[in-house]
């Protein structure tokens, strides 16, 4: 045990210059106990019930274990007879049976209480409704009622507890499993083909919330990164109208929208407006509205959509983003035409 | 003095090693009857049960009364009786390969008159999963109540192998009441 | 009758050539064999199990880490887990179990050593099976690879579509193979257990390691049936155009997951019940006094492994289950840590009282308490669902299952290893290596593990290739990583303490530990046929009963 001690002492510095690391007040982007939304609050609450109830065990069974083992050492000079065999007790079984009976009973139905508050929670009618469609290895948003597609950034609208206006998710997948997990917003939930799943959020306080698939999902599983964005209403209604537009005609780049046309970029990808219509890859109509490309894992820059278009794997190895086999030059113009995409 | 023989605490090893191994396979055989019980009804194209389904109640029969007919083969051999044992064995063989010829033609008839395969729709794969899966385990019974025969017309079966041929038999009884489950499940509820 | 036996050596005769040496193990069906071939088996697949992790924590060393391609790492971590439980943790406790349960009960083999030898050797096929696979599969990235599936396989990712080439179908076939011989060993067992005990032995008088076999059996039964059965519905899948998991034409990849944990989870108390074994034999003999409550035991184990049937759902919290079904599997969850507690307590009362000594085998069942206790805290954090919707699948779950199996199991199978070392091998084992093997372990062990816990807390799942820089978890993973080091180096000191005390350690005489159960009572090792004459017994601890005369404890039992 002193070495360990002495072990953490050593690491405490750069741990500790570790805590200063992300700007974030809690450790971490993602840390599951700091809540931002109902359902994330509700588990919190329940987890440190759990925390406490367990921390108390943990305590009562540790001591006794550490007093046994130092108070029944072997004597260095014993007498070489055996101590006093004892073959059990009745009523220390029926203790040690019945209290963990009521602690374990308290736990479960604390629990129950937080599973029926989170799934059988009433759908308000001005809830936004957006549909997930799980791909390998990116994220498909759609809003059926606002009549809006996009991918990989989720926008909703920030929730005031006093009136609330959540976000119900829908989730289905087009390929395998995946898993819908942002810490601070919810607990995750599965996107599983032919099972539709449904979850919801309801953000308190604007702000960029992150995450990423939780469910063994094939080669990339590691980079299909979740960014949901909490906006203002008014920012979000915008964001809605914005989306709405066909895809933005420039006639600047049209060499670039050439190549992107004539490659089987379009069989692949949609691009509102256009004759662009795939759905094997996230739809591009607005892809400059977009902060981060290949779903979080690069910023939206001309320079990395260059190096995507031109080279997939220099992001993701073995997604399902195919090189095209584009010279570099070929790849900028495509990206210089994508740029125009706002 | 004479040294008493140690007596084994417990029963035999034969019939404690063939319920475990009963109890294994029918744990197999459950998952499959679950899927089976899943599945029905969803099937989204392809023959459905109603439509292809007939039970085929002789070729139970005769899987059934091969229950009875080895139960009365290892009594007649516990009593010394060979010849009843011989000619009850036999019968029991006879009985298990006639229900095996009525799965095959009835796989026959739904894959060439019906177009029902094992990749044709759910019905079709847990269907033949769950049929061809008890019919295995008919075929190596029938082996094993093959290999028996050939021993006794070699006359090699004595009374003493009474027990062993018991344990035997409760394989067999095991096979016989899966078909109870299966027929149950496919031909009853499932159509 | 004297417990003193002669130390027997084989005759000196003429050294028989190496290849008769062979031949003698590879055809044995003695049950004392067959238990080292498991044990051996086991030993070398940990090793290259232990690589295989290592591999994964060096990549996972920092962020955005180019140690492997994400399609190796992915192969990496399918096949550690799959390894470690099929091919480590299932055959050495089959070998431990091989090799005592006979001896314990006072019978000279198994009930049938012929299936005992074929069950090892399906076993064994299997693993061979697998990692044939590097060489074998054919898959999109070129020949030879290793399936990267993750070991539970989930359906669709598993089907044809998802997974081209045969990777996918090593593992399924390595499993079905190694799958019968498991079933054929817990056959054997349970006949064993049930018919061949020694006269006296009714079964209140058996030690707890037979019963908790017992139990063990039962459940390989009952959960290793369900995983065979998935496995030919996928096979069925990806080659006779199947449906079972097909989402496409309706199937269900949800029912691939239910088949799977109804094997899974009981799969985790065959490993664990094993372990309780093991502490339940050397906590008492190093403490001088016998097992606290042994009919509660018995019970309580039996409720786990009846328990342990109906709580396969909480590895599926996240699915999407209906809130009803939820409850019922956080219920069914709390409800096994009743009799697991009951086991902690009695234990915890054994010790009470007693005289502690604090040799090798004491010392890895001690820290097996305290880390089982933790195990079993955080186990409970999981099955709280609401907890487990933001656990789940994340880095604390990892963190979880390997406290259960390295520091409950691996620990209490270090105590076991150490304990019958001498009766396997008839030498002692170096008592300061085996210390110097535990410090180092320890000290790695919770290096790793504990500090694992934190990333899943700050929002790390698993079974990814790398990792964002600015999440937080870059420290905690680099410490992760660290502890890596002193476990390899703890197994390395226990694997030449092991070798070195073989051919070197003094000679340990029948009964080194003054314990109390049969096999101590027949020279070390014990000869080809283990009893010279059937004993016959009238206590759970035959060996006190004669070394106690005027006390024994028939007249307290």
């Amino acid at each position: 045990m002193r070495a360990l001690k002495s072990m953490l002492a050593v690491l405490w510095f750069p741990a500790a210059s570790a805590f200063a690391e992300p700007e974030h007040p809690f450790l971490s982007p993602t840390n599951i106990f700091a809540p931002a939304s109902t359902p994330a609050y509700s588990i919190f609450d329940l987890s440190l019930f759990v925390l406490e109830v367990t921390a108390a065990i943990f305590l009562v069974v540790f001591s006794l274990l550490a007093y046994v083992v130092v108070k029944f050492r072997k004597k260095a000079v014993s007498d070489g007879r055996e101590p006093a065999q004892v073959y059990g007790s009745t009523q220390l079984e029926l203790a040690w049976t019945v209290i963990p009976i009521l602690i374990v009973v308290t736990l479960f139905l604390a629990a129950a209480r937080v599973i029926a508050s989170i799934q059988n929670a009433a759908r308000p009618s001005n809830a936004i409704e957006v549909t997930v469609i799980g791909h390998q290895f990116w994220w498909e948003y759609r809003y059926p009622s606002l009549k809006v597609v996009t991918a990989n950034e989720l926008h909703v609208p920030v929730s005031d507890p006093a009136h609330p206006t959540p976000t119900f998710l829908t989730l289905l997948s087009a390929d395998t499993d995946h898993s819908f997990w942002v810490p601070r917003l919810a607990g995750k939930t599965d996107l599983i083909p032919n099972h539709p799943n449904s979850m919801w959020i309801d953000p308190h306080e604007t702000g960029l919330y992150l995450g990423q698939c939780a469910q063994y999902c094939g080669t990339q599983h590691a980079k299909m990164l979740l960014r949901v964005y909490v906006d203002s209403r008014d920012d979000f209604d915008r964001w809605i109208q914005e989306q709405r537009q066909p895809a933005h005609l420039s006639d600047v780049a049209s060499q670039g929208r050439h190549i992107f046309e004539i490659t089987a970029c379009i069989n692949c990808h949609a691009v509102a407006g256009t004759v662009a219509n795939g759905r094997f890859g996230p739809d591009l109509t607005h892809l400059m509205s977009r902060q981060t490309i290949a779903s979080g894992v690069a910023k939206n820059t001309i320079g990395n959509l260059i190096a995507w278009i031109y080279k997939p794997d220099v992001f993701k190895p073995g997604c399902e983003m195919p090189s095209m086999g584009l010279s570099v030059q070929q790849s900028a113009a495509v990206a210089a035409y994508l740029v125009t995409l706002r | 003095m004479t040294v008493p023989h140690p007596i084994l605490v417990g029963p035999a090893r034969g019939p404690v090693a063939m319920f475990s191994l009963i109890a294994a396979e029918s744990a197999i055989f459950t998952i499959f009857v679950v899927a089976y019980i899943f599945y029905i009804g969803k099937s989204q194209t392809g023959p459905q049960p109603k439509d292809v389904l007939e039970a085929p109640i002789f070729y139970t029969l005769c899987l059934l009364s091969s229950s009875l007919t080895i139960h009365l083969a290892v009594k007649g051999l516990r009593k010394g009786r060979s010849r009843d044992f011989g000619i009850w064995w036999c019968a029991t063989i006879v009985l298990g390969a006639t229900f095996l010829f009525g799965t095959l033609s009835e796989w026959n008839r739904l894959i060439y008159r019906d177009g029902l395969t094992i990749s044709t729709n759910l019905f079709g794969t847990t269907y033949y999963s769950l049929v061809g899966l008890h019919g295995f385990h008919v075929i190596v019974g029938l082996i094993l109540l093959t290999a028996v025969m050939a021993f006794a017309l070699s006359g090699n079966i004595r009374q003493q192998h009474a027990e062993r041929l018991d344990v035997l038999s409760l394989y067999w009884h095991f096979v016989d009441t899966v078909w109870v489950v299966v027929f149950t499940v496919v031909y009853v509820i499932g159509r | 009758m004297s417990t003193e036996s002669i130390a027997w050596r084989a005759p000196q005769a003429a050294a028989r050539p190496l290849v008769d040496k062979l031949h003698e193990w590879v055809t044995t069906v003695d049950h004392k064999r067959l238990g080292i071939l498991y044990i051996t088996y086991a030993l070398f697949f940990l090793i290259i199990g232990g690589i295989e992790a290592t591999v994964l924590r060096i990549q996972l060393i920092r962020p955005h880490n180019h140690f492997v391609p994400p399609q190796v790492f992915n192969r990496m971590f399918t096949m550690h887990g799959t390894t470690m439980i099929f091919f480590v943790a299932m055959p050495v406790l089959f070998g431990f179990a091989n090799y005592l349960v006979p001896l314990m009960i006072g019978a000279r083999d198994m009930a049938f050593p012929r299936l005992n030898a074929f069950s090892f050797w399906m076993t064994a096929f299997g693993g061979l099976l697998l990692y044939f696979s590097l060489l074998g599969a054919n898959g999109l990235y070129g020949a030879g690879n290793a399936p990267d599936v993750g070991w539970f396989a989930y359906a669709p990712l598993t089907s044809l579509a998802f997974s081209p080439g045969h990777s996918t179908d090593y593992w399924t076939l390595s499993l079905l193979v190694s799958g019968f011989g498991s079933i054929g060993t817990a056959i054997n067992i349970i006949a064993t257990i049930l018919c061949m005990r020694c006269p006296g032995m009714t079964l209140e008088k058996m030690p707890l390691l037979a019963w908790l076999n017992l139990v063990m059996a039962g459940l390989v039964i009952l959960a290793v049936s369900p995983l065979t059965a998935a496995q030919i519905m996928l096979l069925i899948d990806r080659y006779l155009g199947g449906h079972f998991f097909d989402t496409q034409a309706g199937g269900s990849a949800v029912m691939w997951m239910h088949f799977f944990w109804v094997f899974g989870h009981p799969e985790v108390y065959v490993l664990v019940i094993p372990a309780f074994a093991f502490a339940s034999e050397i906590i008492p003999v190093f403490s001088r006094k016998a097992i606290f409550g042994y009919p509660v035991m018995v019970a309580a184990t039996i409720c786990i492994g009846f328990i342990g049937m109906s709580v396969w759902a909480h590895h599926m919290f996240t699915v999407g289950m209906s809130s009803s079904a939820n409850t019922f599997f956080v219920l069914s969850t709390m409800a096994i840590a009743v009799p697991t507690g009951i086991k902690i307590f009695n234990w915890l009362a054994t010790m009470w009282g007693g005289q502690i000594d604090f040799k090798t085998p004491m010392l890895f069942c001690v820290a097996f308490l305290f880390q089982f206790l933790i195990a079993g805290l955080t186990g409970i954090m999981l099955g709280s669902a609401p907890f487990d919707w933001q656990l789940g699948n994340s880095y604390f779950v990892v963190a979880h299952f390997h406290y259960v199996i390295v520091g409950g199991i691996l620990f209490t199978l270090f105590g076991a290893f150490y304990y019958w070392f001498p009766k396997m091998s008839g030498r002692m084992y170096n008592e300061k290596l085996g210390r110097l093997h535990f410090w180092l372990f320890i000290i790695g062990f919770h290096l790793t593990f504990d500090f694992m816990h934190i990333p899943g807390i700050l929002g790390m799942p698993r079974r990814i290739y790398t990792y964002e820089p600015g999440r937080g978890w870059d420290v905690w993973n680099l410490i992760v990583t660290i502890g890596v080091v002193f476990q390899a180096a703890g197994v390395l000191v226990f694997i030449g303490n092991l070798l070195w005390s073989y051919f070197r350690g003094e000679l340990a005489g029948s009964d080194p530990w003054d314990a109390w159960t049969l096999e101590w009572s027949t020279s070390s090792p014990p000869p080809a046929y283990n009893f010279g004459s059937i004993p016959t017994v009238r206590s759970r601890r035959p060996l006190w009963d004669l070394k106690h005369p005027d006390d024994p404890d028939w007249k307290y039992e």
